[in-house]
């Protein structure tokens, strides 16, 4: 229906906008109500008795949250810095230029997404003994980077098919190097794209679970891993501390971004183009 | 100033059968402006991307005075190429834009700032530096691109398509400028276009291309008199094409013996003649006059064309309007075909 702005057009708009929104926030109710309640039984609509005690435990230095957070940031900056890196050439290429296998290549960067992560990361896992990258930092973000990078290449092969390179040969005849042009026309144009793309890639690795417990062996124990430690022991009260943070980066980058992102939605529609 | 040299100049794309440009010899004299003519797909814009170091060549030579450029990245040619898109950066206000070479070879903001007002002037669009390029008009957004590659003083400027897209005033006013800066610049330039009227008016020489190759190149007055081939001779709006045979400066052909002028050549051949150079004639005594009858008439505005049959052998004329008020379909005339306006061809 275009321009369809009658009456029920619009009370249907903001109904349909209403319950997307109860939707998505009643579940963190319940788990944020948790992070501050010292017991919460049936038939309580509220806790009896409120406490930061489950907060003070969680930012501590004996429970280990915090060590959790950091490393969790560390692996997501890490695995999306690399799927940029490796993205935005791969990106490119299949935006921009016709070859033979172009479409094997294009199923073959969606599969990650398709085949399920447990099959892959079995698979993987006797690679990565072989090389060592088991129980390892490393060989979590290498890992992480199976998931993200299709989203990175997606994004900028949409970026890529818009830009024109014309841009850049003109930038070259003006007298720029081809470092400058890169950097003072490419740049500027697929910015838009690199940032959508760094914020999957960084929520991509950041919700990452069975990827990180099976190559990380345990070890690296990312914020998701101790999360679901807490939650499946019964404390409720620590899980809803934890589950707090963990969804804060979320948030913080819907919160930072949201204008950039409606104003760029050339970058975001780029998607549905590939 | 800078003398440019295009050598055997060859470019085939891969998997095209065929070349886009083959054996192309064209010199651009110093300080002067060369249009590069040519139907669309002929090859002149390919040849403009060599000449700008945007493309490789299969084979032959660029140089500038007498040096080769093959070797040289785009940056470094001294060759600036303006696109028929104009692409200016979206991101960057006009002054941005019009300064982007400037900075790019690490001048100073200030003088940056001082030369990109004073070529904001020179284009006629003084003050607009704060603008984006989106919130300019098509003709605006022209100037501002021939501004940002007037700004580095190149050797040589290669403008694609300049006038393309143009409403006709627009195209007359971006005509003047182009023009007049080339002669206040006294920068080597090449103009590509596909339409004759624009090569005829802006360039000191005329290089005509058809699929690939060099048909003709001289002034431009050359290709409405002394046209090589019936292609050419039609590109620039050439109707009359009359087979017979040249002896003793005598063309025998359907419509008589005709007069031609010195230096054409010999044998069978081809009578040419352009459509506004015939004339009515009042009497028949004349050299070169032969009988007609008119068959179409049709009103144009500021020409009446007409066409006539003559011995069997149609002719097509562009007359003033006033000289054919008198004509009706069927008439007789005489018609005149001034010796200086024939020409023959294969």
């Amino acid at each position: 229906m275009i321009g369809g702005d009658g009456i029920w057009a619009r009370w249907f708009r903001t109904l349909t906008c209403l319950f997307l929104l109860v939707w998505l926030s009643l579940p963190m109710v319940p788990l944020a109500i948790w992070s501050f309640a010292h017991g919460w039984f049936f038939p309580d609509i509220l806790p009896q008795e409120w406490t930061l005690e489950a907060w003070r435990h969680a930012l501590s230095d004996k429970s280990g949250v915090l060590d959790a957070l950091w490393l969790t940031v560390g692996i997501a900056l890490a695995a999306t810095a690399l799927s940029i890196l490796i993205g935005v050439p791969a990106g490119r290429a299949l935006g921009m230029h016709r070859f033979r296998g172009k479409a094997v290549v294009e199923i073959m960067i969606m599969a990650p997404i398709i085949v399920p992560g447990i099959a892959v990361v079995l698979g993987l896992h006797s690679v990565f003994i072989w090389m060592g990258l088991t129980n390892t930092v490393s060989g979590v973000i290498l890992v992480h980077l199976i998931p993200t990078l299709p989203y990175v290449i997606l994004v900028m092969a949409g970026v890529f098919a818009n830009h024109d390179p014309a841009f850049e040969a003109q930038a070259r005849s003006l007298g720029a190097s081809a470092f400058q042009t890169f950097r003072c026309v490419t740049l500027p144009a697929i910015l838009p794209g690199i940032i959508v793309g760094a914020l999957f890639a960084f929520l991509v690795s950041w919700s990452q679970y069975i990827l990180t417990l099976i190559i990380g062996g345990g070890r690296v124990a990312t914020l998701p891993l101790v999360l679901f430690n807490f939650a499946t022991s019964g404390r409720n009260d620590l899980t809803g501390a934890i589950g707090m943070l963990y969804i804060l980066p979320g948030l913080l980058i819907l919160l930072i971004t949201a204008r950039q992102l409606s104003g760029c939605a050339g970058a975001v529609g780029g998607l549905g183009r590939v | 100033m800078t003398r440019v040299v295009l050598d055997q100049l060859c470019k085939t794309y891969s998997g095209a059968h065929g070349a886009a440009v083959s054996q192309l010899d064209l010199t651009l004299d110093s300080g002067t402006m060369t249009a590069l003519l040519g139907p669309s797909g002929c090859g002149k814009t390919t040849t403009m991307k060599m000449i700008a170091g945007l493309l490789d060549p299969t084979g032959g030579d660029i140089r500038f005075d007498d040096r080769s450029i093959l070797r040289d990245a785009p940056e470094a040619r001294g060759a600036v190429m303006v696109f028929q898109d104009h692409l200016l950066f979206p991101y960057l206000t006009v002054a941005g834009n019009v300064g982007f070479g400037l900075k790019m070879r690490s001048v100073a903001p200030d003088e940056i700032a001082h030369r990109v007002g004073e070529m904001l002037e020179k284009v006629q669009l003084p003050g607009l530096g704060q603008r984006m390029p989106g919130a300019l008009s098509g003709g605006q957004q022209r100037r501002v691109a021939l501004a940002r590659a007037l700004i580095i003083k190149p050797d040589v400027l290669l403008l694609d398509e300049p006038l393309s897209n143009l409403d006709a005033h627009l195209r007359m006013d971006m005509r003047d400028l182009i023009r007049s800066l080339q002669a206040e610049t006294g920068i080597t330039t090449l103009v590509v276009t596909h339409d004759q009227e624009d090569a005829v008016v802006l360039a000191d020489r005329v290089a005509l291309m058809l699929d690939g190759q060099l048909r003709q190149v001289g002034p431009p007055r050359m290709f409405f008199r002394r046209p090589v081939d019936e292609a050419t001779a039609r590109f620039f709006g050439g109707r009359n094409f009359i087979p017979g045979t040249c002896r003793c400066g005598v063309f025998d052909c359907a419509l008589g013996p005709l007069q031609l002028p010195q230096g054409a050549r010999t044998g069978p051949g081809r009578v040419t003649f352009r459509p506004e150079a015939l004339r009515l004639a009042a009497s028949g005594n004349g050299r070169n006059t032969v009988r007609a009858t008119v068959t179409e008439i049709t009103y144009l505005g500021t020409q009446t064309r007409l066409r006539l049959m003559s011995n069997g052998t149609e002719v097509e004329a562009l007359v003033p309007p006033t000289d054919a008020d008198g004509l009706k379909h069927g008439a007789q005339t005489l018609i005149h075909l001034p010796v200086p306006a024939l020409w023959v061809i294969d």
